[in-house]
C-alpha cells in the first residue's frame, strides 16, 4: 500500500511539471501584449516599456517560467494585469466559494446515486427500477441552469425558504454560508447524480451477474444481503472514477450556475479575466485547478487501492 | 428414508422446458454423480434443489430433504437450509470468491449467517475448516485475499467454505473441470474424504465421465432434461442400456486412426529458445528480474508428422505457441520454420507467418461477430502476395466448408447461427484456407463435448488423409493427445522433460513427472469399454 501510494505520489509531481509547462506555454502563444492592451492603442512606447517590466514580462520566456512557477510554489501568483491586486488574493476569495460549493454538490449527488442506483439495481425490471431510471434519464437531460430557475422559483420565490442569489460568506457562521449555497449546489447535484445513479446501478448489476455472488447465496445470504456485503463495494471502482471526475467539473464548470445565483466563484473570475486579456489570473487560475484535478485523481487512486486488495499488491 | 429424494421434478423457465420429469435419490454417504453434455439440464438440476434459479423458472414435482419438501419453502427458510444443511461448490475457483474481501472473512462468513457466536470463536472454526481442507493456517493465515492463491487452493477455499457448518448434503457443479489433472486428484480426494468422514450425500456434477467412474456409487445420465439411465456405478458401466450413455462412453474414449506419418524433412526446429518475461521492480532502483517461462526448448517436427504438447497451466505451453507463431520475440536460441527465421531482426517473418495457422480453443470468442462466415474463413489471405479473388475465391471457400463437413452455402451465415462444435470447424477451415505448411492446435478441443470432441477428432483424421497435415497439438487432455498425435512431448516450468513417440511415452512413461501426470488423469474402466 506505501509502495502504491508513493507511486502515485510521484506520478502526481510528474504530470504537474508537465501540465504547468502546457499552461505557459499555451497562454504564451496566445495573441495580445497585456501592457498595450491595459494601457490602450495610445500609449507610449516608454510608458509602455515601463509596464512590461513592473509585469515581469520584459525577461526572457524560460526565466519568466521559473519566476512564475517558484512564485507559485511560495503562494505568490503575481498581480493582476486589471485589478492591480494579487492574484493571490482574488483566487483564495473565490476558493472559498467555489471549493465548498464543489463538495456540497458532490456530497448531494452521491447521497442521492447511491441509495438510488443500488434500489433500482436490487429491482431490476421492476417498477421501481424504472420509475428510477425515468429520474436519471430526465436528470441527464435537462440542463443544470433550469434546474436552478426551478428552484430559486419554488424555494426563493415562493416558498421564501433561500434567497434567489448572492453569497453571504463565512463570517456570519458556517450556517449561514451553506445555507446561501444550497439551491446552486442542488442544481449542480441534480444531473450528477442522475450520471452517478446509472453508473452505480449497471456497475451493480454487473457485480450481480458474478459467480461469487452465487457463492455468497449458495452459503444462505438473502439477495439483500448479498448485494450489502459482496456486491457495493466491488461496484464501487467505476463509482470512484465518475465521482473523481465529477468534482473536477464541479469545480470548474459552475460558471452558469454561478451566474445564476450571482456568486462570486472561480468560474466567473476565469470568464472576467480572459475577456480582460488578464493573463496572470487566467494561468493561475488553470494551474490551481490543474492541481486540483491532479490531486482528485490521486485521491481517486487511493481510494481504488483501499477498495481494491489486487491493487495494493501490484505495485 | 433418503437424504435427498428427487422426484418427478419437472423446470421451466419462461415457458422453455428444461427439465422433465427428473427422479433420483441420494443416502447419506453416498456420492451420486449427474452426468451429461452441456444443456443435459445437470446444473439446473442442482441449482433446482438450492432454490437459486434464474429468474421466470416454474417447477413441478417434488425435491425432498430429510422428507422437507423445499420446492415450496419460502425464501427465508431456504436462506437457513443453504450453507447450513446443503452445501455446494461450484466450477470456476477463479471467479467464484469476492475478489475484495479475505478468505477468512469468507469462510467465517457461512458460519456467522447461520450460527450466534463470538468472532473469535468463528475465526477458530474457520482456521479448523481451512486446516481441513488442506490451507493450514501457518501458511495460509485467514487475512489472505483470493488472488494470492491458485486456482487449486481457490476450490478448497471454496470447499471449506460449504462445509464450513458440515452439511448434510454437499453439491458440487464441475468442482474440478476449470483445474489441472494434478490439482483435479487431489480435490477429487478431498472431496471423498469429506463424504465419508462427515457422512454427508454428495451430489457431483460432471461431464467427465472418468472422474464418474471413479468416484461415485450411482450414476444418473442426463440428456436434454431428461434421465435416460440410472443405477450403481459398476452395474450401469457394466450393462449399459440406453444407447446415449453407450454414445458418451464410446465418444470419451473415442480413438481415430491416424494414417501414417509421411516424410522425414524437418519442418519446424526449435533450438534453445529462451523467453523471459521483466517482473515488476521490487526496489526503485533494483533489477526488476525476470520469470523465466520458456527455458532452453529445442526440438524439430518432420513435415507430416502430428506433434502433441502436454503439460499444465503455467507450464509455458501458450507462451511457446506465441513464439513459434512470431507473435512475440524470444530472448535466446532460434526459431526456424522450412529453414527460415520466424522473428527476423525483431520483426515477425512475413514470409515465414503465411506458412501457418492457428486454432484457437474457444470455438465463441475466436470469431469477429459481426463478419459473414465467407469473411472469417478468408481472413487468412491477407497473408498471401496475390490472394485467389472472384470464382477462384468462391470455389476455395466452397471447398474449405466441404471438408470440415460444412455446405458451401453456410458461407452467408453469421457465426452466432452455429452451435461449438461447427464453429471449430470453421475455425479449422480458417486455419485451411492458405494451406499451411503447419497448423497449431491451442486447445483447440477442450471447450467441447465429448461427442462433438470425437467428431471433431475424426474429423483432424480425415484432413491428415487428405490434405497431409503437419501439426503442433497443444492440450492439457492427455487422452486426445495420445490418439491424435505420433509423437509427443511433456512441458514442465518451462522445460521440455520428456518427448518420444507417443504410444511409448504413455505406456512407458520414463520421467517422473510424466508418471505423476499419467497415473492424475482419471480413466475409464476397462469394464464399460468392454460391454460397448
Amino acid at each position: 500500500m506505501l509502495r502504491y501510494s508513493l507511486k502515485r505520489l510521484i506520478s502526481l509531481c510528474l504530470s504537474l511539471a508537465v501540465a504547468s509547462v502546457v499552461i505557459f506555454a499555451v497562454i504564451e502563444v496566445a495573441p495580445g501584449d497585456p501592457a498595450s492592451f491595459m494601457l490602450g492603442v495610445n500609449a507610449q512606447p516608454d510608458t509602455l516599456a515601463a509596464l512590461r517590466a513592473e509585469l515581469g514580462l520584459d525577461v526572457p520566456k524560460h526565466e519568466r517560467y521559473f519566476n512564475w512557477v517558484g512564485g507559485m510554489l511560495t503562494g505568490d501568483f503575481g498581480t493582476s494585469y486589471t485589478y492591480r491586486t494579487p492574484v493571490s488574493d482574488m483566487i483564495a476569495d473565490r476558493m472559498w466559494v467555489s471549493l465548498p460549493l464543489a463538495l456540497y454538490a458532490l456530497t448531494l449527488s452521491t447521497a442521492i446515486a447511491f441509495p438510488a442506483g443500488i434500489y433500482a439495481a436490487s429491482r431490476r425490471g421492476k417498477p421501481g427500477d424504472i420509475a428510477v431510471m425515468g429520474a436519471t434519464q430526465l436528470g441527464i437531460a435537462v440542463p443544470n441552469f433550469w434546474f436552478a430557475m426551478m428552484l430559486v422559483l419554488i424555494f426563493a420565490i415562493n416558498l421564501r425558504l433561500f434567497n434567489a442569489g448572492g453569497f453571504a460568506g463565512w463570517e456570519d457562521g458556517i450556517w449561514t454560508g451553506l445555507h446561501s449555497l444550497t439551491l446552486p449546489a442542488i442544481a449542480l447535484a441534480l444531473p450528477q447524480a442522475a450520471i452517478l445513479a446509472r453508473v452505480m446501478r449497471s456497475a451493480l448489476l454487473d457485480i450481480l451477474g458474478e459467480d461469487f455472488m452465487r457463492t455468497a447465496r449458495a452459503k444462505g445470504l438473502s439477495r439483500r444481503q448479498a448485494l450489502w456485503r459482496h456486491g457495493v463495494r466491488n461496484a464501487l471502482i467505476p463509482v470512484l472514477t465518475i465521482i473523481g471526475l465529477q468534482f473536477s467539473f464541479l469545480l470548474a464548470g459552475a460558471i452558469i450556475i454561478e451566474q445564476v445565483f450571482y456568486l462570486p466563484g472561480l468560474g466567473r473570475l476565469v470568464f472576467q479575466a480572459i475577456s480582460s486579456r488578464d493573463l496572470i489570473v487566467v494561468e493561475s487560475v488553470v494551474m490551481l485547478l490543474v492541481f486540483a484535478v491532479i490531486i482528485v485523481n490521486f485521491l481517486v487512486d487511493l481510494a481504488y487501492a483501499a477498495v481494491d486488495p489486487r491493487l495494493r499488491s501490484r505495485t | 428414508m433418503s437424504l435427498l429424494a428427487i422426484t418427478n421434478l419437472s423446470l421451466s423457465v419462461h415457458a422453455a422446458g428444461i427439465l422433465k420429469d427428473v427422479s433420483l435419490s441420494i443416502d447419506p454417504g453416498q456420492i451420486v454423480a449427474v452426468t451429461g453434455e452441456s444443456g443435459s439440464g445437470k446444473s439446473m438440476t442442482a441449482l433446482a434443489v438450492m432454490q437459486l434459479l434464474p429468474n421466470g423458472a416454474r417447477t413441478a414435482g417434488s425435491v425432498l430433504l430429510d422428507g422437507k419438501e423445499l420446492l415450496d419453502r419460502p425464501e427465508a427458510e431456504m436462506c437457513a437450509l443453504r450453507g447450513a444443511s446443503i452445501g455446494m461448490v461450484f466450477q470456476e475457483p477463479m471467479t467464484a470468491l469476492n475478489p475484495v474481501k479475505t478468505i477468512g472473512d469468507q469462510v467465517m462468513e457461512t458460519i456467522l449467517i447461520h450460527k450466534a457466536m463470538p468472532k473469535d470463536q468463528a475465526q477458530d472454526r474457520a482456521r479448523e475448516v481451512l486446516t481441513r481442507v488442506g490451507l493450514p493456517p501457518d501458511k495460509f493465515p485467514l487475512g489472505r485475499y483470493p488472488h494470492e492463491l491458485s486456482g487449486g487452493q481457490r476450490q478448497r477455499v471454496v470447499i471449506a467454505m460449504a462445509i464450513a457448518l458440515r452439511p448434510r448434503l454437499l453439491i458440487a457443479d464441475e468442482p474440478t473441470t476449470a483445474l489441472d489433472v494434478t490439482t483435479q486428484a487431489q480435490i477429487l480426494d478431498l472431496l471423498k474424504g469429506l463424504v465419508s468422514e462427515y457422512g454427508m450425500g454428495l451430489l457431483m456434477i460432471t461431464h467427465d465421465l472418468a472422474v464418474v467412474a471413479g468416484m461415485a456409487d450411482r450414476i444418473v445420465v442426463m440428456r436434454r432434461g431428461e434421465v435416460v439411465e440410472t443405477g450403481p456405478t459398476r452395474h450401469l458401466l457394466a450393462n449399459m442400456r440406453h444407447p446415449y450413455t453407450r454414445m458418451l462412453f464410446e465418444a470419451s474414449s473415442h480413438q481415430v486412426s491416424l494414417p501414417d506419418a509421411t516424410g522425414r524433412a524437418p519442418l519446424l526446429a526449435l533450438n534453445g529458445v529462451v523467453r523471459d518475461y521483466r517482473l515488476p521492480r521490487t526496489k526503485l532502483f533494483g533489477d526488476p528480474g525476470h520469470h523465466r517461462a520458456v527455458d532452453n526448448v529445442s526440438f524439430t517436427l518432420n513435415r507430416g508428422e502430428r506433434l502433441g504438447l502436454v503439460g499444465e497451466s503455467g507450464c509455458g505451453k501458450s507462451t511457446l505457441t506465441r513464439a513459434i507463431l512470431g507473435l512475440e520475440d524470444v530472448q535466446q536460441g532460434q526459431i526456424l520454420l522450412d529453414g527460415q527465421p520466424v522473428f527476423a531482426g525483431h520483426r515477425p517473418n512475413l514470409e515465414v507467418r503465411r506458412k501457418m495457422q492457428v486454432v484457437f480453443q474457444d470455438p465463441f470468442g475466436s470469431f469477429n461477430p459481426r463478419h459473414r462466415v465467407a469473411r472469417l474463413i478468408t481472413e487468412p489471405f491477407h497473408l498471401l502476395q496475390a490472394p485467389p479473388t472472384g470464382s477462384e475465391r468462391q470455389d476455395r471457400i466452397a471447398e474449405m466448408l466441404t471438408a470440415v463437413g460444412l455446405t458451401p452455402e453456410d458461407a452467408g451465415k453469421y457465426i452466432h447461427e452455429f452451435s461449438g462444435g461447427q464453429r471449430q470447424r470453421i475455425a479449422i477451415a480458417r486455419a485451411l484456407i492458405t494451406r499451411p505448411q503447419l497448423i497449431l492446435f491451442d486447445e483447440a478441443v477442450s471447450a467441447l463435448d465429448v461427442s462433438v470432441r470425437a467428431q471433431i477428432l475424426d474429423l483432424l483424421a480425415e484432413l491428415c488423409a487428405a490434405y497431409d497435415l503437419t501439426y503442433l497439438f497443444i492440450s492439457h487432455d492427455l487422452s486426445v493427445v495420445r490418439t491424435i498425435t505420433d509423437r509427443v512431448m511433456v512441458m514442465r516450468a518451462g522445460r521440455i522433460v520428456e518427448q518420444g513417440e507417443t504410444e511409448q511415452v504413455f505406456s512407458d512413461p520414463q520421467h517422473p513427472y510424466t508418471r505423476a501426470l499419467i497415473a492424475a488423469a482419471p480413466r475409464l474402466p476397462d469394464f464399460g469399454r468392454g460391454a460397448a
